[in-house]
């Protein structure tokens, strides 16, 4: 009955969810994509987990690829926007608010969930948030239809927030990982090619774990599919075999 | 002193008539200025005061001496030259405003009485000739008067010092009764029975607001700031305001935000009644209930979830971010308010910038193996990050025209990638050989 009565005002038939265009990732996903209406947690890997760029970035590109503003709210002021407009997330979308501490952030989370017509509320989380805190998150998203994104930033390395249980949809880990040359046939020629994440996909409600490494967000937004798939040419493979 | 006596003391000396009744008029012309502008409860304080009842409003300003060096420019700037002070007390304020030299004054919280024992017994707003009888007697100060025995004092003036020393200490419950714009739309309920538990409030709120509401249509306008006061049993009044980022008359909308703000209020020994009113307004035309045909959904359609979130947190902590024409990272942006216009410019993308800014760059140690080349390793926060990859520089000069410091500044900027694909924006400042390394930024 009380599964009858938090189900009570869901949207019933296809659940819309926000594809990210690559075939490999969509499909791991039992909607597809990301799915609006939900709460989704998204954390640093290894050093940047106390940072967050990565995720940050991550975040932008999927915000980026959705209609309406935005809230974006932390605990400290130390995100640059120009960055944010260089995945394709224009500023005129995006309102932020600082709100000094997480608890603060959780309750302005809940309450731009509640409102109908964002394109995506962001919160950078520093501490726990407890199940009953995500669950109202979870809920307030599903009344509004809003994709909920949830930062978690803990302060120190020690502070291990993967092992949490929240009833966020999914959990995501972006964790940068070494580039490749920026040209392929000389490699000896300086420069950066297109950042490169692991992402890995820890908890996905109704899916299995799954990791990709993928290509850093586009000024669109898109995630690049891995610069070892797509840009690989037939030619080493050809100049192995004439070796052999 | 005669006229003819100081006409001859100072040239072009003018005499004017007092005009008390224009003096006041002129007074609360100011009171009702500073309503608008600093506190929702202020007062006339003839022939030359004003009260104003801060309480909760000193969150707009960075102190308490903030907002009087504001209010003191502002009436510096139409003429009017004043001095201010903030106390605990009304008493307490009104001693330090007249009788200290300091143009503002804030009196620390609980020192409200020991703060004023040095002020002469004038301070205590007692009759002319109570004060010249103290003097007779030897008392010159408040600090002398506190000290002497009250039955004795009583028995010689009345009980009119006593009263008032007992005001400047707060043991005796001073109220300002506060002045109204007769044109100020404003709607009051009186109960039968003191009010004092929140669902009760919120009643009265939500019939205030209907009524407030219909006036605002009638007459055009929308609400840019709410007052919610209360008047409680022993006389007290407890105003809180609240601020919309766009002018409104949506009942739910405003009934929401007053009684967001129930939790601030005490009601003591019961609320007698409560008044809502607008100090602000600015016109507002009909708009359609709604349309038919599908818009893009705009940014300003948030007045509600700002407005509840900006009355929460601070106005100031929601903001907007807009471009600026300045090639120095730091200074590239600027905050707007949350529902400013849309700027519809961006940055250039063609340039990456890091996800996340350190303010101020952090100074790391660096080892190169030429002079000129970018860090084969960094040092920041005691980590230890080799160089992998690199990719700059990216010169960015000082913006000379700022000031004579910026002219020779340079910085030159790597993106440089460690082992563990982690990017970090490194500059070096200066071209000389002394010149640092700092760590800006971390990209995504």
């Amino acid at each position: 009955m009380v599964r009858a009565a938090e189900l009570g005002n869901r949207p019933t038939g296809a659940l819309p969810s926000l594809p990210f265009g690559l075939n490999e990732i969509d499909s791991a996903l039992p909607t597809g994509g990301l799915m609006l209406g939900a709460v989704h947690e998204v954390m640093g890997g290894g050093p940047d987990s106390v940072h967050g760029a990565a995720a940050a970035s991550f975040v932008g590109g999927i915000l980026a690829r959705t209609q309406g503003p935005i809230i974006w709210t932390f605990v400290r002021r130390d995100l640059f926007a120009p960055a944010l407009a260089g995945v394709g997330l224009h500023p005129d979308r995006v309102i932020y608010v600082e709100a000094g501490d997480s608890k603060t952030v959780l309750l302005v989370l809940e309450e731009a969930l509640r409102h109908v017509g964002l394109g995506g509320v962001v919160g950078e989380v520093d501490g726990v948030i407890g199940l009953t805190a995500s669950r109202r998150l979870q809920l307030a998203a599903e009344t509004s239809g809003v994709l909920g994104l949830i930062m978690r930033r803990p302060r120190r390395l020690t502070v291990n927030a993967e092992l949490e249980t929240t009833a966020a949809h999914t959990r995501w880990r972006v964790t940068s990982v070494p580039s490749g040359p920026p040209l392929i046939w000389s490699p000896a020629t300086p420069g950066l090619a297109r950042a490169r994440w692991q992402l890995d996909l820890l908890r996905c409600r109704g899916g299995e774990p799954k990791c990709f490494v993928v290509g850093a967000c586009d000024a669109t937004g898109h995630l690049g599919l891995s610069a070892d798939l797509a840009d690989r040419s037939d030619a080493p493979v050809e100049q192995s075999r004439a070796i052999a | 002193m005669t006229v003819a006596h100081a006409q001859m003391l100072v040239q072009e000396f003018v005499v004017l008539d007092a005009d008390p009744p224009a003096d006041l008029a002129g007074l609360s012309r100011l009171a009702l200025w500073c309503q608008q502008r600093y506190a929702p409860l202020t007062s006339v304080d003839p022939p030359n005061g004003l009260w104003l009842d801060v309480t909760g409003c000193i969150h707009f300003w960075p102190d308490e001496i903030g907002l009087l060096v504001d209010l003191n420019d502002r009436l510096g700037r139409s003429g009017i030259s004043a001095r201010g002070a903030i106390a605990d007390t009304p008493a307490a304020a009104h001693a330090a405003a007249r009788f200290r030299s300091a143009p503002a004054t804030v009196v620390e919280p609980g020192e409200s009485k020991s703060a004023s024992l040095d002020l002469p017994v004038a301070a205590l707003r007692l009759a002319s000739d109570i004060v010249v009888g103290l003097r007779r007697l030897g008392f010159e100060t408040i600090g002398h008067l506190a000290r002497a025995p009250r039955p004795q004092l009583a028995l010689r003036f009345g009980p009119e010092p006593g009263r008032r020393l007992d005001q400047l200490n707060g043991l005796l419950f001073e109220p300002i009764e506060p002045v109204f714009a007769p044109e100020r739309i404003r709607r009051r309920a009186t109960f039968v029975e003191p009010i004092s538990t929140a669902p009760a409030i919120e009643t009265a709120i939500e019939h205030l607001v209907q009524q407030l509401v219909q006036d605002l249509d009638q007459t055009g306008l929308g609400a840019c700031s709410l007052d919610l006061i209360t008047e409680r049993v022993d006389g007290g009044r407890q105003a809180v305001r609240v601020g919309m980022a766009r002018p409104t008359r949506d009942a739910p909308h405003l009934r929401k935000l007053l009684v967001a703000q129930i939790e601030k209020l005490d009601p003591g020994f019961g609320i007698d009644a409560i008044s809502v009113s607008a100090p602000l307004v600015a016109p507002l035309r009909p708009e359609s209930a709604g349309t038919l045909v599908h818009r893009e959904p705009d940014i300003r359609s948030l007045a509600s979830l700002v407005d509840s979130l900006g009355n929460r947190l601070g106005a100031e902590r929601l903001f907007r971010v807009a471009p600026v024409e300045s090639d120095v990272p730091e200074r590239s942006w600027r905050a707007l308010p949350p529902l400013a216009p849309p700027a519809n410019v961006t940055w250039p993308t063609e340039l990456p910038r890091p996800l996340r800014m350190l303010a101020p760059p952090e100074l790391v140690d660096t080892m190169a193996l030429m002079p000129d080349e970018p860090p084969a390793f960094f040092v920041w926060r005691r980590d230890r990050y080799r160089t992998a990859r690199v990719d700059g520089p990216e010169r960015i000069h000082g913006e000379w025209w700022r000031s004579d410091r910026e002219v020779d500044a340079v910085r030159d900027y790597f993106r440089i990638e460690d082992e563990r694909g982690q990017r970090y924006w490194l500059f070096r400042s200066g071209i000389s050989n002394e010149s640092r390394w700092f760590l800006h930024g971390l990209f995504g």
